[in-house]
């Protein structure tokens, strides 16, 4: 398939995009290996991987931001080789990145003009945003600052900036991570629109579901290598994703949660104001998390998850004791070290940097939090035989793919990393374990099992508080689901009696008893 | 008063203004006060051989520009670190410049008679204090209005700031990071020098070993309790020449009062510093013009 001539049959068009024998060698890792892959005018095609896969960097090669080691590459039908990313906008190859590259402290408008050649009439410029924003149903205020913007909205600039320069080919990387369930339908009806219109879309994804309702044709890749093409709409989501993963995908067992446990976490009218003056401001916060329960909070990133994150675990202290109580106790003043002797442990969203020091053997990270509950500090003088033993019988119990307790902790894959993070909180017998995007960059086996591992934690009787953007994954795991939207929270359900539908619209900061005039009162505040 | 406020605000001016620029690209260049003290070696020395102000202010540029490639070629070809290089180049730059003005001494040179601007001048108190100075201080307000058309007005402006804002975004739409940080190093160094320039060509016509006396590490807390805000940096630079000019005053008033000498030397240092920290309180300001790559290094891919 991937061999086929572009002039060998007649009705055959010549194909937007075609690469043959793309490889990529970074030191440490191939990254590309002999990719091939076509792409016609009008369609969109979905590349499909696991993180790692290389989905990535082949996009930044043909972005021109990464350059190939070998290969060849032909743009509709032209040898040609793309020195850098103002060459690919100018064949018309568009990209928008999965970690956005827009200028924060700058307006929209700015940001568009940078990414067009030559000098923009500003206010010329805010008209074609609006024309283009109407035409594709993509609002947003080209005048305003994108660091007052939601990701969602972002998001949009990014298209918009690409669709100014009318792209042939549109190149989107995880475009839905940041998307509530409605808006991802409302990026779909655009796609379709642009694709309509002659427009080619690489379309890059881990999501099988997505993949399926969208794009007409897929290239799976494995390790860094082609494992398949396929027609999305005759697969199923079980025979792709063992073209993905080459094996079944794994499931998570989940059974009843007990009812009437003790309540071990307790938020009674958490507020916070946030220093960040980006951050986002906790108001008037109510949840109660029982023993033997996981309580989940979706919500589209940057509503509050992480002040909250951080208002629980004790990073940012507040004023007063009663909003937060851990165990009984009114912790709201206390840091996170006392917090954690209350029997409270946290798998922070940031991996390196906030779970584990980078530069730190595992054997030392394992000492940074597990210190006190585990005992290896005796005597204010560390038990490095303790911590080693320690750190060995988490990578052995959670299958860590590591180079020993020695290793550092930036040398471990992100899923490794994330599997070794929560096995050290796991394996602290924790009473009430807060984690917050628990597989986010992890790959679908390793996901799985650190599902599987938080739910048996569950079972043998800890509360659990799972903060997550993946609605799929909170819906796998949670007995009830609440959700965050603009700092405020919503009420629990059970999440066996609601649904993803439900839990979008929510999303968006509508949901039953939620009070409109605060909005207003805070509008004119 | 007010002329002499002026005279001694401008050499912080033009190098806090040049500094500003290069740290809008994400460069953070310590080495002010000895590109300060090269440039007013250089400028100095010039101008009293050939007998031309301008030849002198132009050789002073040119040397400033000569320090901040030496500090570009280290921080952004070899990735050295920013801080550490900056330091050395200040004192690279101070011993450099005692070293190479030894023989200039004890020359002098005629002073430079001020530019009368006509209308202007007659203006009752401020007309002769503001328009009968020498001509690098109307050019420094020139540079100011200069400075701030370029960053918020002009094309090239807004990539220097995207790239003092984010490098690997602006590298991942296609600018050239390392070359644009190249160019702002470079305009900073020549400012800085032209702030030597000024000191040792118009201000005290002549050369004394360690003249630049701090004012290159003022220009470079200037730009931050500026909060990288051009007009700010005018006024905090008159600031310090007005708080400077006034114990200066004060102490050759003869008069009796209670303060160490000392103290009132060091007011215009402090003084400059608590009221920039008192306006530059707001984080919300910070965080809108704080270029967020400010020291960092930044090696493409």
């Amino acid at each position: 398939m991937p061999q086929e001539q572009p002039s060998s049959g007649t009705q055959s068009a010549t194909p937007r995009l075609k690469l043959s024998g793309i490889t990529k060698i970074y030191p440490s890792v191939v990254a590309n290996d002999n990719i091939d892959l076509t792409v016609m005018p009008g369609e969109i095609h979905a590349v499909l991987g696991e993180n790692g896969a290389g989905k990535s960097t082949l996009m930044k090669m043909i972005y021109g931001v990464v350059k190939p080691d070998a290969g060849e590459m032909m743009w509709q039908g032209q040898k040609v080789t793309i020195a850098n990313p103002a060459h690919a906008r100018e064949l018309g190859i568009g990209m928008v990145f999965q970690h956005f590259s827009l200028f924060e402290t700058l307006t929209v408008v700015d940001n568009v003009a940078l990414s067009l050649p030559g000098k923009q009439d500003l206010r010329a410029l805010s008209e074609r945003i609006r024309q283009v924003s109407d035409k594709y149903g993509l609002p947003v205020d080209p005048r305003r600052i994108v660091h007052s913007l939601s990701v969602g909205e972002r998001q949009r600039v990014e298209i918009i900036r690409c669709l100014l320069q009318t792209p042939k080919l549109l190149i989107m990387d995880e475009p839905t991570s940041v998307l509530t369930p409605q808006a991802v339908r409302k990026l779909f009806e655009t796609l379709r629109q642009l694709a309509s219109e002659g427009c080619s879309i690489l379309y890059i994804s881990h999501k099988l579901d997505e993949i399926q309702e969208l794009c007409d044709t897929a290239t799976v890749l494995r390790g860094g290598k082609v494992s398949g093409h396929c027609v999305p709409s005759k697969e199923s989501p079980k025979s792709m994703a063992r073209l993905m993963i080459g094996k079944d995908l794994p499931v998570c067992e989940h059974t009843q949660a007990k009812e009437g446990g003790e309540v071990l976490l307790k938020l009674a009218g958490l507020s916070h104001a946030s220093d960040d003056p980006f951050g986002i401001d906790l108001q008037d916060l109510h949840l109660e998390v029982h023993s033997g329960e996981i309580v989940g909070i979706a919500g589209v990133s940057g509503n509050g998850q992480q002040e909250l994150l951080y208002a629980v675990s004790g990073e940012e202290c507040l004023s007063e004791r009663f909003p937060v109580q851990i165990c009984g106790t009114q912790a709201g003043r206390m840091s996170p070290g006392r917090r954690r002797r209350l029997g409270l442990c946290f798998v922070p969203e940031e991996r390196l940097g906030r779970g584990a020091v980078p530069s730190m053997s595992l054997a030392e990270n394992v000492i940074l939090t597990a210190a006190k509950r585990r005992r290896l500090v005796r005597r204010s003088l560390i038990d490095f035989k303790a911590a080693r033993a320690f750190a060995a019988e988490c990578i052995e119990r959670y299958s860590v793919k590591a180079g020993g307790v020695f290793a550092q902790a930036r040398s471990l894959s992100g899923g490794n990393l994330q599997k070794f993070i929560v096995g050290r909180e796991i394996m602290q017998d924790p009473k009430m374990l807060v984690v917050a995007q628990p597989t986010w960059g992890v790959d679908v086996g390793a996901a799985a099992f650190i599902r599987q591992s938080i739910i048996d934690l569950r079972n043998r009787g800890c509360a659990v508080l799972v903060i997550s953007e993946e609605l799929d994954e909170l819906f796998e795991m949670c007995d009830r689901i609440a959700v965050i939207a603009k700092g405020r929270l919503s009420p629990t359900k059970r999440a066996a009696e609601t649904n993803v539908e439900e839990i979008g619209v929510w999303m968006s900061g509508i949901w039953p008893g939620v009070d409109a005039t605060m909005d207003q009162a805070r509008v004119q505040a | 008063m007010l002329f002499a406020t002026i005279v001694a605000g401008t050499p912080l001016i033009i190098t806090a203004l040049g500094e500003l620029v290069t740290e809008k690209s994400g460069v953070l260049n310590l080495g002010a006060e000895g590109i300060m003290a090269v440039g007013a070696v250089a400028a100095f020395a010039v101008a009293h051989d050939t007998h031309s102000t301008w030849a002198g202010v132009i050789a002073g540029m040119a040397a400033g520009a000569a320090m901040s490639l030496i500090f570009a070629v280290l921080t952004l070809t070899l990735m050295a670190n920013q801080v550490a290089s900056g330091l050395a180049l200040s004192i690279f730059g101070v011993g450099l410049s005692a070293f190479v003005g030894k023989p200039y001494e004890s020359a002098s040179m005629v002073a430079v008679p001020p530019i009368r601007v006509p209308l202007l001048s007659d203006i009752p108190v401020i007309g002769p204090a503001l328009f009968e100075q020498q001509s690098l201080v109307y050019l420094s307000w020139l540079l100011m209005a200069g400075v701030t058309w370029f960053l918020y007005r002009s094309r090239a402006g807004l990539v220097l700031r995207a790239v003092g804002e984010s490098p690997s975004s602006a590298h991942s739409i296609g600018y050239p990071v390392i070359r644009i940080r190249y160019l702002a190093t470079l305009f900073g160094g020549a400012m800085a020098g032209a702030g030597g320039a000024f000191l040792s060509v118009f201000y005290t016509p002549l050369w004394v070993e360690g003249m630049v006396a701090g004012r290159g590490w003022i220009a470079l807390a200037l730009v931050v309790f500026a909060t990288w805000r051009p007009l700010r940096v005018l006024v905090g630079a008159y600031l310090f020449g007005g708080v400077m000019i006034s114990q200066l005053f004060l102490q050759g008033s003869g008069a009796q009062i209670d303060i160490p000498s000392q103290f009132l030397s060091s007011l215009p240092y402090w003084a400059t510093i608590v009221v920039l920290v008192i306006i530059s309180r707001n984080v919300q300001t910070i965080r809108l013009n704080s270029p967020v790559s400010l020291g960092q290094p930044y090696r493409p891919e």
